[in-house]
């Protein structure tokens, strides 16, 4: 059989798999639809650019195989065609970074109506803290957290006091409202992601990094860890749930705030104290 | 030696090579006189000197050769292993979440620099350089010889990191802190700090190399080979080389800091951090620096690989379809610009790193450049095919399979370098499959082909083409059966590095595809057996090669013996009157002209100037 039989096969094969796959993307939840279009794009000017060349390849090697004696073209340069090529070529990359470009422009300016929500990541687990009344996330450092006050608010920090925290890893966000997804991490590299959102960006101890999307179909989605950060790593989910107004109302009344906290602990405390003396 | 220095005693810039218009000699073969006088060889007289302390460049080659196929063949089962695990996790329970880590970490690592590298650079490199040149050795044999010592050290560290209590690092291969020295990450003690020891000593011995393989194409030229006459494969390891004297500088560095952050606990990539309830010594480091340094070096070290692939595959294109290459000079540039090119696009590979978002405009920009010279690289090859006179033995399929997954690999790489893009594939499958086709499985066709093309040279028997054609098609349909299709987990949102293929609704769906590929696997790694066996069984069974079996142009098939001997040439160099890709040139008897032939002998040849 002429090997380019095979190759030929093996272009066919590559376009009917793609047509005909069953793996394709989980269906869009967030507005970061245009991701999916620039996808698309790239496929439709790549793919046809793999099959253009392998096609070639493949005549070639069917017309020009060895025979004796055989007319060979000899002609090491051609300048005209080069610079076609180039041109083509360029014009071709500039259609895929162009669009790309301008997705990526939004991807980092966030929209200021964005609701904010702080993810805690360490090995291997996630936690959430939201803005209280004030919509100001409080000051925080790694250096700060222990046992009464896992996040490390400042304690001198107004801003802190009203902040919402969230002890478990299911996050509640509402639909058709842009979030604003701040990082902290308080070990090693994390991030959050849900292949149904597209979006994506690291956690990084020291640093506080940031994105965005606009959950806009309701639902539960699970979280996946998408950098790698230890042996507990595909352990690492989580679980966000998009959900109505309403009911992320209902949600959110039900949470602890910062002072909510600090006030338990002290009535703890003040037990135990009366505990103590009661007992002697 | 000497005898040919500038015999008539005339000033050196009043001559001029015949390449110039306008040439003041009337002598057509006429090529300007050496420069400097040859200088003498070590030759080596024991067993010792010869074969293991060895400094004829030819054994150096086969040296680094075959210790890196032997790093190649871990590397190789530690992807079985991966594979096992996530196709039938059942199967081998024994695998635990750290074991899978190691693996992921030592296959990636030994794969990208210590078989790929290794093997290109100081196999191909060693033995084609001085070859293809027209030099009797590097220029530096004592040099060369200790940097493959190095090397050899440098993968005894690696290896024996197997061994050492926790096993190696599981870090990953690009080994981010703060995660690799920590301990939620197998391998944290002993194995990471072996691996960074390692890396060292591989980049200490792979100067030594590097400075000679440059300075050997720079001043060791025979006369009459003109830089644009050097076969690709000399420009693709020249620049190749170049990148990693630059880039492995990098990695040195990030390496040290990351040795001391963990033995002396400074904070060179360490932030405050809280483990188990305590707040660690560390604090104020910066864990996206370290990022920055590894893909300084990482992203020209994926050019390392692929440049010397595109130079050897060029040729063997030319070789083996009889025609010239087409746009040799534009080859040239691509390959040159490429490598420059390479040192301004590292961060595409920390696009969700968390780095200033605002890096990513530039990045997505400079990446889609480089797309530009590639694809040229590619048309060429094509066009070079067209009206050529091929001869489909496996030499050829293996450049047929190189360029079906080069452009598949490198259109992926278009979606991922496009910022866009990435956002949603990064950290996905969709990367594997990405990097897998277009650095891993491009340049083994390119490193398979050149095997079989030069190994009539190195022993003088030719590979069994019967057996070669089998294990063509098993290597190549299945790497493309393995990672065409993985590139849609990626879709799906799979992402890499996952120990277990979890419960998630929608990707179970994945789970008869793992199986598929795991399979795959499997089959092209036991193929490699039909390999081997072609390989050992030709040495003593195979075809007596005799002189130039491929008809080929370039200098080291035109060596007085076949295999070349110490000092490649006998009594004079060659001297050299044109490129080597005059092949079917119209008017010439035979369908190839050496680059020896002096124009004299091939009067009606209608050559253009090269």
């Amino acid at each position: 059989m002429h090997p380019g039989i095979i190759f030929l096969g093996v272009i066919i094969g590559s376009v009917l798999f793609h047509i005909f796959t069953p793996w394709w993307w989980t269906d869009i939840a967030s507005n970061w639809g245009a991701m999916d279009d620039t996808i698309n794009l790239t496929f439709w000017i790549g793919g046809g650019v793999f099959v253009l060349v392998c096609l070639f390849m493949v005549y070639c090697i069917f017309m020009f195989s060895y025979k004796e004696g055989r007319n060979v073209e000899y002609k090491p340069e051609d300048h005209k065609l080069e610079k076609i090529l180039t041109i083509a070529t360029t014009v071709g990359v500039i259609a895929l970074l162009a669009p790309g470009l301008i997705v990526y422009n939004n991807y980092i300016n966030t929209p200021k109506d964005a609701l904010q929500v702080e993810v805690n990541a360490w090995q291997w687990g996630w936690q959430y803290r939201l803005p209280g009344e004030d919509g100001i996330l409080g000051t925080a450092q790694v250096a700060k957290i222990t046992d009464d006050n896992p996040f490390g608010i400042n304690l001198d920090d107004p801003n802190g006091k009203d902040d919402i925290l969230i002890e478990d890893d299911v996050l509640h966000l509402k639909t058709n409202r842009p979030v604003k997804i701040l990082l902290r991490s308080l070990d090693v590299l994390h991030n959050y992601y849900v292949p149904q959102f597209r979006a994506k960006m690291d956690a990084i101890p020291g640093i506080l990094t940031y994105y965005w999307f606009e959950p806009n179909k309701i639902g539960e989605y699970e979280v996946l860890c998408a950098e790698y950060c230890g042996v507990g790593h595909y352990a690492m989910r989580a679980k966000v749930i998009v959900e109505s107004e309403d009911n992320y109302q209902k949600w959110i009344n039900e949470q602890e705030t910062f002072s909510d906290l600090i006030a338990k602990q002290e009535n703890d405390k003040l037990k135990i104290t009366i505990v103590a003396k009661s007992n002697n | 030696m000497s005898d040919e220095y500038n015999q008539e005693n005339k000033p050196l810039e009043a001559q001029s090579s015949e390449t110039m218009s306008g040439t003041p000699s009337k002598d057509i073969d006429y090529v300007r006189p050496a420069e400097l006088p040859e200088q003498d060889l070590y030759h080596g007289h024991s067993f010792i000197t010869k074969w293991i302390f060895c400094q004829d460049a030819k054994v150096i080659g086969v040296q680094y050769f075959l210790t890196a196929v032997f790093t190649g063949i871990v590397g190789l089962v530690l992807s079985w292993l991966m594979r096992l695990q996530l196709g039938y996790p059942e199967l081998v329970p024994f695998i635990t979440a750290e074991h899978y880590y190691q693996f992921v970490t030592m296959h990636g690592m030994i794969m990208v620099v210590y078989f790929l590298t290794a093997l290109f650079l100081g196999g191909f490199g060693n033995y084609l350089i001085p070859l293809m040149v027209g030099a009797r050795d590097m220029v530096f044999p004592y040099v060369n010889m200790v940097s493959f010592w190095m090397f050899f050290i440098a993968v005894c560290v690696l290896m024996a990191s197997f061994f050492v209590p926790g096993g190696p690092t599981g870090a990953g291969w690009t080994l981010y802190p703060p995660q690799a020295i920590l301990p939620g990450t197998p391998g944290s003690n002993m194995g990471i700090i072996l691996m960074l020891v390692s890396l060292s000593l591989f980049v200490i011995g792979f100067t030594m190399g590097g400075l000679n393989y440059i300075i050997t194409i720079l001043q060791a030229r025979t006369r009459g080979m003109t830089l644009m006459r050097m076969p690709l494969t000399i420009w693709g390891i020249f620049t190749a080389t170049a990148l990693a004297m630059l880039a492995f500088p990098a990695l040195l560095v990030s390496c040290i800091m990351m040795t001391l952050d963990k033995m002396l606990e400074t904070s060179f990539f360490m932030p405050t951090i809280l483990q188990a309830g305590e707040v660690l010594d560390y604090g104020g480091g910066s864990p996206i620096l370290f990022q920055h340094l590894f893909w300084f070096f990482g992203h020209p070290e994926v050019y390392i690989v692929a440049l010397p692939a595109f130079g050897i595959v060029s040729d063997l294109i030319s070789v083996h379809a009889r025609k010239n290459i087409f746009g040799y000079r534009m080859m040239v540039w691509a390959i040159v610009g490429i490598g420059a090119l390479s040192f301004f696009v590292w961060a595409h590979h920390m696009y969700v790193s968390g780095m200033n978002p605002w890096f990513g405009f530039f990045f997505a920009t400079t990446t889609l450049i480089i797309a530009v010279p590639t694809a040229l690289k590619v048309y060429n090859w094509i066009i070079t095919l067209f009206r050529a006179n091929i001869r489909m033995n496996t030499v050829m399929l293996f450049c047929l399979g190189f360029i079906v997954t080069f452009v598949n690999g490198g259109i992926t790489g278009i979606f991922l370098g496009n910022v866009a893009v990435d956002i949603p594939l990064s950290d996905t499958y969709f990367v594997i499959a990405h990097f897998h086709m277009v650095m891993g499985i491009a340049p083994l066709m390119v490193i398979m082909g050149a095997v079989y093309h030069w190994f009539p040279l190195v022993t003088g028997r030719m590979l069994s083409e019967k057996l070669g054609k089998w294990h063509f098609w098993f290597t190549f349909l299945g790497a493309y059966s393995i990672y065409f299709p993985m590139h849609y987990l990626g879709f799906i949102g799979v992402p890499r590095r996952y120990f277990e293929m979890y419960d998630s609704p929608y990707v179970t769906s994945a789970t008869g595809m793992n199986e598929f590929i795991t399979v795959a696997a499997l089959i092209v790694g036991f193929s490699q057996l039909i390999f081997i066996y072609n390989i050992v069984a030709s040495l003593s069974i195979g075809k007596p090669a005799g002189k130039n079996p491929w008809k080929a142009n370039s200098l080291e098939w035109l060596t007085p013996e076949v295999p070349p001997a110490h000092g490649n040439w006998g009594e004079k160099l060659p001297v050299i009157h044109r490129w080597p890709y005059d092949f079917n040139v119209p008017g010439a008897k035979e369908d190839y002209i050496t680059q020896t032939t002096p124009p004299s002998e091939v009067i009606s040849a209608e050559v253009e100037k090269t």
